[in-house]
């Protein structure tokens, strides 16, 4: 249940940051991670008012507030139409609809969950988020440092061409990932990002460039490749266990994960 | 603090508690409707609209409705007893206790998808959990139910 002493609409960014400075402070996104904890708040900073519900596309890029919901990114069919439908794939799991009008991209990419489809997803594109203070900077970095009170205003997806997919695994309907895996052919490399490992995801690219030039192989190079890859980038992570999976499992399933997303990008051409 | 919202189009000034969750509100303002099915925003009872669009009111805050307007399903009798029908008609439910959330997201299903697919039913109701049934007798219904809304429209 949140518990707060106060709770205030933020009039301005400035103003959430001085707020959120306090120990005893804390944004609120959709309150869907918050309520779970049982700390008594002192103010509870609501950003609501500031116009950061909307998504913005240019040529270049795609604006996302924090208080746009998961809902909104499921359905936004130029961000879906950029991103293959990987973006609607990474969230229609997440609980349930009513779930997803609830909860932020602000929270989910703030929160830096080890479990998170959504900084998975993210991660793979050329994105960045837009901190208050700490400026623009790309999400796999941001996705590597320590909780601070900095806010999160946006998350910046640079529109360079790309072909892209996304999976994930889970033991059942709308539980918590036991593996989530995202590529991404982009014009500087082929990338993927493992997450729910069960740490936060991290971005990896194929230095050994086994994708190399994989949209013009016969079928029998294209197999050949794509196993090999799936061995390759599976094994350049670490994995652990915990209640929903062990570290050996979602190691083959980080494999066989990489080896069909990889499969369904190039089959479309 | 204070605070001003709508609920089922009824305007309301009140002066509430900053971290007043908006399920309990809501049952003190008569709508006993709204359940607690959990305490992990997953099943999906606590189901009302803010702003027309479905949420969990087990999770936002009621201070992110200063200004707002919510449904319960109070505010939609009329609609609720025409689905409720066809529920019964198909002996869709046991205990009933997930009635009132479930009919919520299928009111708001109805607004927010033009034709669903069985598949696209499922998934926007999955968040809406059942410890009874199996959901089939569910499903039954609202397939009958829309096709008898489509029906309607189509005789107007
Ligand atoms: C039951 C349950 C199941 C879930 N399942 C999944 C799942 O399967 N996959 C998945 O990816 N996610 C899952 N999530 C996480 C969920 O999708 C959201 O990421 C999560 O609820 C946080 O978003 P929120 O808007 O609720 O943020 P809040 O709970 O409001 O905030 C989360 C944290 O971020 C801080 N914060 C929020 N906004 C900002 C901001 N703009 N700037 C700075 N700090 C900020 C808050 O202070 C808090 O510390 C689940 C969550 C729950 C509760
Ligand atoms: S009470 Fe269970 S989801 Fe709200
Ligand atoms: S009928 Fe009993 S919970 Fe659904």
């Amino acid at each position: 249940m949140l518990r707060c002493n106060d709770y205030i609409f933020a009039e301005s960014l400035d103003e959430a940051y001085a707020l959120n400075r306090k120990k005893s402070a804390a944004i609120v996104g959709g309150c869907g991670w918050l309520k779970l904890g049982s700390r008594q708040w002192g103010s509870v900073i609501d950003l609501s008012r500031l116009g950061l519900d909307k998504i913005t596309e240019t040529d270049e890029a795609f604006t996302i507030g924090a208080m746009v919901t998961l809902r909104d990114i499921e359905k936004h069919e130029g961000l879906n139409a950029y991103t293959n439908g990987a973006i609607k794939e990474s969230v229609r799991h997440i609980v349930g609809t009513q779930f997803r009008n609830t909860v932020t991209v602000g929270g989910s990419i703030f929160g830096r969950f080890g479990f998170s489809d959504v900084l998975t997803v993210f991660m793979v594109t050329d994105s960045f988020v837009e901190l208050y203070k700490g400026g623009v900077i790309p999400l796999h970095e941001f996705a590597k440092l320590h909780y601070d009170d900095d806010i999160l205003v946006n998350v910046i997806v640079k529109k360079n061409p790309l072909k892209m997919a996304y999976s994930s695994f889970r033991n059942q309907q709308t539980d918590f990932p036991v593996l989530t895996f995202a590529h991404a052919f982009r014009e500087d490399g082929a990338f993927s990002v493992i997450g729910a490992r069960p740490s936060r995801a991290e971005l990896k690219r194929d230095e050994e460039n086994i994708l190399k030039d994989i949209f013009s192989k016969s079928q029998d190079e294209v197999i050949e490749a794509i196993n090999a890859y799936a061995l390759w980038i599976s094994s350049q992570y670490t994995y652990e266990s915990n209640l929903r999976a062990s570290a050996d499992y979602r190691r083959h399933i980080a494999e066989v994960l990489a080896r069909r997303t990889v499969t369904a990008i190039v089959d479309k051409g | 603090m204070e605070i001003k919202l709508w609920i089922n189009g009824k305007l309301i000034k009140d002066n509430v508690e900053p971290d007043t969750p908006m399920l309990e509100y809501l049952r003190s303002k008569g709508c006993y409707s709204v359940k607690r099915g959990c305490e992990t925003s997953n099943c999906g009872l606590c189901t009302v609209w803010l702003e027309d669009k479905p949420i969990l009111s087990c999770t936002l805050p009621l201070m992110r409705a200063d200004g707002k307007h919510i449904t319960t399903l109070e505010g939609l009798q009329s609609e609720a007893e025409e689905f409720g029908a066809f529920l019964a008609d198909e002996g869709a439910e046991q205990c009933g206790f997930c009635n009132s959330g479930f009919i919520m997201n299928v009111l708001a299903m109805k607004r927010e998808l033009n034709d669903p697919t069985e598949e696209e039913i499922k998934e926007y109701l999955t968040g809406n959990l059942c410890r009874c049934t199996g959901y089939v007798g569910q499903l039954r219904a609202i397939k009958k139910y829309l096709k008898s809304v489509k029906g309607d429209l189509g005789n107007e």
